[in-house]
C-alpha cells in the first residue's frame, strides 16, 4: 500500500513537471507552469521520504536546511548578470548529487558485505559517474570563467585536442572494463578522479563567447547523469526529469550551435578566437579609420528618429547598462519614436540571457524579437543602436568567406540607415575578428563605458525640443 | 533480459521525445527560465539522495548522500526561486494591452 503510494506521487509528480515545462511555451502561462513542477517537485519528495528503507531523519532534515538556505539566498541576492555563472554552477551540484549516489550505491553493492550488482545496473552506474564526475569539474571551470576569476580566453596548448581525446576514450574503455569487472575498485575510483580531470580540460580551450552552447550541453550531461540514477534505482521519476532536463540541454546546444553556424566538434575543439586569428585580423585594420561622434550628436538622432532598433551584447551586462537602456527607450517613445530589440540566440553567454537582463530593466516582452522576426524591419529601420554587440552585427558573416563567423546568422543592424555603435573601445569582440561594420560611412561610433554613455544619451534627448 | 530495465529505457526514450516535443514549442524568450527550469526539475536526483542518506548503509552511504541532499536541495530551491524571480520581470507592455 505505501509503496502504491508513493509510486503514485511520483506519477503525479513527473505529469506536473511536464505541464510545467509546457507552461514555459508563453510568458503568460510560465509561472503557473512553474508553480506546477513546484508542487510536483513536493509530492515526489514528501512520497520519498515515506519509504520504508530510510529510518533516520537527522542528517536529511540538517542537508535540506542547509541547502535550502544555501539555494535561498543565491536567487535573492544573485544580480541577474550573474544568471549564467548560476546555471553553470547549479549544474555541477546537480552532477555532484548524481556522483555520489552513484558512489554510494557503488560503494554499498561492492565493498565489504556487498551483494554485487547484475551488468545492466552496473552499466547504469558506470555511465552516472563517468558523465557525473566530467560535469561537475567542466561546471566549475565554466562558473570560474564566467565569474572571471578563471580567464576567459581559450588555454590552448600542444597536442591539446589529441590528448583530450585520448583521455576521453581511455575512461571509456575503463568504463567498459567495469561493466564486466565491477569489483575493479581502483578502475571505478580512478575512472572518477580521470572524468574530474577531463571536465577541466575539455572546457579550458573554450572561450567566452562560445558559454552558451558549454552550459547546454553541460545542461544535458547533468540531466543524463540524473537519468542514469534513476536507471540505477530503479526509479521512473528520476528517469523521466532528467530525460527531460537532458533532452532540453541538448536541444538547446544544437539551437546555439545553429546559431553560430558550428559543429560541436567545432565549439568542443576548435578553440575559437585564440590570440592567432585575432593578431591576423587586427594587422589588417590598421590602415581603415572609423568615424564616431559626439553624445549631442546622437542625442540629436535618436531623438528625432521615428524608428530605433537596440542591438544588445554580452558588452551591456558587463557594464550594467540594461536600465540605461530602457530610460533612453523611454525618452525616445515619449518623443515619439518606436524602439525594438532584436536579440540575437547567441548574445550573452548562455541561451535567452540579454531577454532576461531587459526583462529585469522593466523592457516589456513585446518589443524582444527574435533575429528572423526583426530582420526584415531594419531596411526601415533609421537608427539601429548597437549596445556592446559585436560579431553578431558583422556583416561579413554574410559575405566573406575567408571569415571565421562566415555563414553565421546575423543581425542585419548594417541595413538600418545609420548605425550607432557603443563600445568600450576598438579591441576586437571575444572571436578576436574586425567587424567591418565599424568602417561603414553610416556607422558612428561611441566610445566609453556604456552605462556612462547612455545616461549621458538620456540627458541630452531630454534637453531636446 | 530483466522487464523492468526494459520498462525503464521505455520510459526514458518516451521522456525524452516529450521533452523534445513540449521544449521546441519554448520560444527564445524564455529560454534562460527554462534552463533554470530544467535544472530545478533535474533537482529531483534528491529522491535518490533521501534513500542514500536515511537509510541503513552504513556511513558512508549516509555521509555522500547527506552531501548529495544538499546539492540537490540547493538546486531545486534556489532553481525554483530564480525561475520565479526572473518569469516574474517579463510584463507585457501595459500601452499596448489599454489599446486592445
Amino acid at each position: 500500500m505505501r509503496e502504491l503510494f508513493i509510486q503514485a506521487t511520483y506519477l503525479a509528480a513527473s505529469v506536473l513537471f511536464i505541464l510545467g515545462l509546457r507552461g514555459l511555451s508563453s510568458p503568460v502561462s510560465a509561472r503557473r507552469g512553474m508553480n506546477y513542477a513546484a508542487i510536483g517537485m513536493f509530492f515526489a519528495v514528501v512520497g520519498t521520504l515515506l519509504n520504508a528503507e530510510i529510518i533516520t531523519f537527522t542528517w536529511i532534515i540538517i542537508a535540506m536546511i542547509v541547502g535550502s538556505l544555501i539555494g535561498a539566498a543565491i536567487s535573492i541576492f544573485m544580480p541577474m548578470t550573474a544568471v549564467p555563472q548560476r546555471t553553470a554552477i547549479s549544474h555541477m551540484f546537480g552532477a555532484l548529487a548524481a556522483t555520489l549516489v552513484g558512489v554510494s550505491e557503488y560503494y554499498r553493492h561492492f565493498h565489504g558485505a556487498g551483494v554485487g550488482m547484475d551488468t545492466v545496473h552496473m552499466a547504469a552506474l558506470g555511465f552516472e559517474v563517468w558523465f557525473g564526475s566530467l560535469t561537475i569539474t567542466g561546471s566549475f571551470m565554466a562558473f570560474g570563467k564566467l565569474q572571471g576569476f578563471i580567464r576567459s580566453e581559450p588555454m590552448t596548448y600542444k597536442f591539446q585536442n589529441f590528448s583530450n581525446i585520448a583521455l576521453f576514450f581511455l575512461t571509456f574503455a575503463m568504463f567498459v572494463f567495469l561493466v564486466v569487472n565491477p569489483t575493479a575498485y581502483q578502475v571505478f575510483y580512478g575512472m572518477i578522479a580521470l572524468g574530474l580531470l577531463i571536465g577541466v580540460l575539455l572546457v579550458m580551450p573554450i572561450g567566452g563567447a562560445d558559454m552558451p552552447v558549454v552550459i547546454s550541453l553541460l545542461n544535458s550531461y547533468a540531466g543524463l547523469a540524473s537519468a542514469a540514477t534513476g536507471f540505477v534505482l530503479g526509479n521512473n521519476v528520476l528517469i523521466i526529469a532528467g530525460s527531460l532536463d537532458g533532452s532540453s540541454g541538448f536541444l538547446l546546444s544544437i539551437l546555439m550551435c545553429k546559431a553560430m553556424n558550428r559543429s560541436f566538434r567545432n565549439v568542443l575543439f576548435g578553440a575559437f578566437g585564440s590570440s592567432e586569428t585575432a593578431a591576423a585580423s587586427l594587422a589588417s585594420a590598421q590602415e581603415k579609420t572609423v568615424r564616431s561622434l559626439t553624445v549631442e550628436d546622437a542625442a540629436v538622432q535618436l531623438g528625432y528618429a521615428r524608428s530605433v532598433i537596440f542591438v544588445p551584447g554580452y558588452g551591456m551586462a558587463v557594464a550594467q547598462a540594461q536600465h540605461a537602456v530602457k530610460e533612453l527607450t523611454d525618452e525616445i517613445e515619449k518623443r515619439g519614436g518606436v524602439v525594438k530589440f532584436a536579440v540575437h540566440p547567441v548574445a550573452g553567454r548562455m541561451p535567452g540571457h540579454m531577454n532576461v537582463l531587459l526583462a529585469e530593466a522593466n523592457v516589456p516582452y513585446d518589443k524582444l524579437k527574435d533575429m528572423d522576426e526583426i530582420n526584415p524591419e531594419f531596411e526601415r529601420c533609421d537608427v539601429a543602436v548597437v549596445v556592446g554587440a559585436n560579431d553578431v552585427v558583422n556583416p561579413a558573416a554574410r559575405h566573406d568567406p575567408s571569415s571565421p563567423i562566415y555563414g553565421m546568422p546575423i543581425i542585419d543592424a548594417d541595413k538600418a540607415r545609420n548605425v550607432i555603435v557603443m563600445k568600450r573601445s576598438m579591441n576586437p569582440g571575444f572571436a578576436g575578428i574586425e567587424n567591418e561594420l565599424f568602417y561603414y560611412p553610416k556607422t558612428f561610433m561611441l566610445f566609453g563605458d556604456a552605462k556612462k554613455t547612455l545616461e549621458k544619451l538620456v540627458t541630452e534627448v531630454r534637453r531636446l525640443d | 533480459m530483466h522487464g523492468n530495465e526494459i520498462i525503464a529505457l521505455y520510459v526514458f526514450v518516451l521522456a525524452g521525445f516529450v521533452g523534445y516535443q513540449v521544449i521546441t514549442r519554448v520560444p527564445p524568450l524564455l529560454h534562460t527560465p527554462l534552463m533554470s527550469a530544467t535544472n530545478a526539475i533535474s533537482g529531483i536526483s534528491l529522491v535518490g539522495s533521501l534513500v542514500a542518506a536515511g537509510a541503513d548503509y552504513g556511513p558512508v552511504s549516509r555521509w555522500l548522500g547527506a552531501i548529495a541532499v544538499c546539492a540537490s536541495t540547493i538546486n531545486v530551491v534556489g532553481g525554483f526561486m530564480i525561475t520565479d524571480r526572473m518569469l516574474k520581470m517579463f510584463k507585457r507592455d501595459v500601452k499596448i494591452e489599454k489599446t486592445q
